[in-house]
């Protein structure tokens, strides 16, 4: 049977953009979907009734959703190269810890700091340092999170560097002056060209918050 | 070297129960470290440095936290009594729904409980929503995982036991059997099943716990307008 591989994303999205990642890494050839979140397409609200959220991966016509049990997926259908998770249970388990860490820690707080302002900012990025200074500590003097190759925690956490330019834009603070461990990892993160390739430039995502937030009435 | 398991809960977590349920439903011998949250152990904070609760698993020595996480590692280690399936769809599907009880559904209800007034209001319309989705996601089916237990019913059995908890000390219907009938008929196919039965938390005890809760967050709401 022939492999369809659909994506339904938006270039901006850092959940998709670890699709993306993954897709790369595994050489599979896919049709890519740009969604436009204001008028979201029948296919999506069909796909994903749940959450009406990209990235959306439609296997053989079959949908899976969160972009984390996609990056699993696609590790468990395309097994025979470049595994995303490693081969040991506890290895996979301290991966899983991490990257739902990354979900409920991180993402949850970096909206906070490119949309708010005062106190309620000040708040968020104390939550913003404190996360990514476990991160540091949890990278160590390691190349990877996942150790001597780019896997699964490394995938959920990168697609954040094109966002870095807005956070720190917003947020007055310097990512390579406060996480220089995070800036090494970044850099080796993007030679690879699964990286590289997908993610997009930070000038470019600043461009769009900047036109949100006046969408949005913060400036 | 002899296979030392060591789970960390408290009586009454839900999250530490689907530890429990899995490892017994599994066959797996494992002790038993019961934790009193309002004076962690040493051990518990060296474990779970992270987020400081419980469950943690400690598998020769080697911890683990966040109860999904570990339920996946227990099913990767133990493969007797599988409780997820082997197709990478199906697998996708289940890891959704799981997340979906945790990320929503919980929030939700939780939410019906502990707030008043026009917040009470908007969680149970959120909540209502939800729950339909699980409704819609048994037709046809005894349990979430099929015709036996799975990860997803496992993920969802506090709604087995807590849902009426938080019903009788608040006094507000979650489920009923007009809008739930399928949602009603697997809570009683959960709560019966062998191994499930044995292990739930004192109903007495909950209620108090529970009613104690309410009551100490309706204070400080109160005191702090």
């Amino acid at each position: 049977m022939a492999n369809e591989v659909v994506l339904l994303d938006t270039w901006v999205s850092s959940f998709g953009m670890r699709v993306r990642i993954a897709l790369a890494e595994k050489g599979i050839k896919y049709e890519y979907k740009e969604e436009d979140l204001r008028n979201k397409s029948d296919l999506l609200l069909k796909m994903n009734p749940v959450h009406k959220k990209i990235p959306v991966l439609i296997h053989n016509g079959k949908p899976v959703c969160e972009s984390l049990i996609i990056v699993q997926y696609i590790d468990e259908v395309w097994n025979d190269s470049s595994p995303l998770l490693p081969a040991d249970p506890y290895q996979r388990a301290q991966a899983r810890f991490w990257a739902d860490f990354i979900d409920a820690k991180v993402q949850s707080v970096t909206r906070r700091v490119w949309t708010t302002k005062g106190e309620e900012q000040e708040a968020a990025k104390k939550e913003y340092f404190e996360t990514f200074k476990i991160l540091e500590g949890e990278l160590g003097d390691k190349p990877y999170f996942g150790g001597e190759t780019f896997g699964f925690v490394d995938i959920a956490l990168v697609t954040l560097y094109s966002w870095f330019y807005v956070y720190e834009s917003f947020g007055n603070f310097s990512m390579e002056a406060e996480f220089p461990k995070i800036m090494t990892w970044v850099k080796r993160c993007m030679q690879k060209e699964s990286v590289a390739k997908t993610l997009p430039d930070q000038k470019k995502v600043y461009g769009l918050v900047v036109d949100l937030r006046k969408k949005l009435g913060l400036d | 070297m002899a296979e030392e398991l060591k789970v960390f809960r408290t009586w009454s977590s839900p999250f530490a129960l689907r530890v429990v349920w899995a490892l017994q439903l599994k066959g797996v011998p494992f002790e038993t470290i019961y934790e009193d949250l309002s004076n962690k152990s040493s051990l518990l904070l060296q474990y779970n440095p992270i987020y400081k609760k419980v469950p943690v698993l400690v598998h020769n020595g080697k911890p683990l936290a966040e109860s999904l996480v570990i339920l996946e590692y227990i099913e990767e280690t133990w493969k007797q009594t599988p409780l997820l399936p082997q197709d990478p769809f199906e697998r996708a599907t289940a890891r959704f729904w799981a997340r979906f009880g945790d990320d929503k559904v919980l929030p939700s209800i939780w939410n019906v409980f502990i707030k008043q007034g026009k917040e009470q209001e908007e969680a149970m319309v959120t909540a209502q929503g939800s729950l339909k989705y699980l409704e819609e996601e048994l037709r046809g089916k005894k349990f979430f995982s099929g015709e036996k237990i799975g990860l997803v019913d496992l993920a969802f059995g506090w709604i087995a036991n807590l849902v009426d908890v938080f019903e009788e000390v608040k006094g507000v219907t979650l489920i009923d059997h007009e809008n739930h009938p399928l949602l009603l008929a697997w809570k009683q196919n959960f709560m019966d099943a062998p191994i499930i039965k044995e292990s739930w938390p004192s109903r007495d005890k909950l209620i108090t716990k529970y009613h104690a809760m309410l009551e100490a967050y309706t204070a400080k709401e109160a005191a702090a307008k």
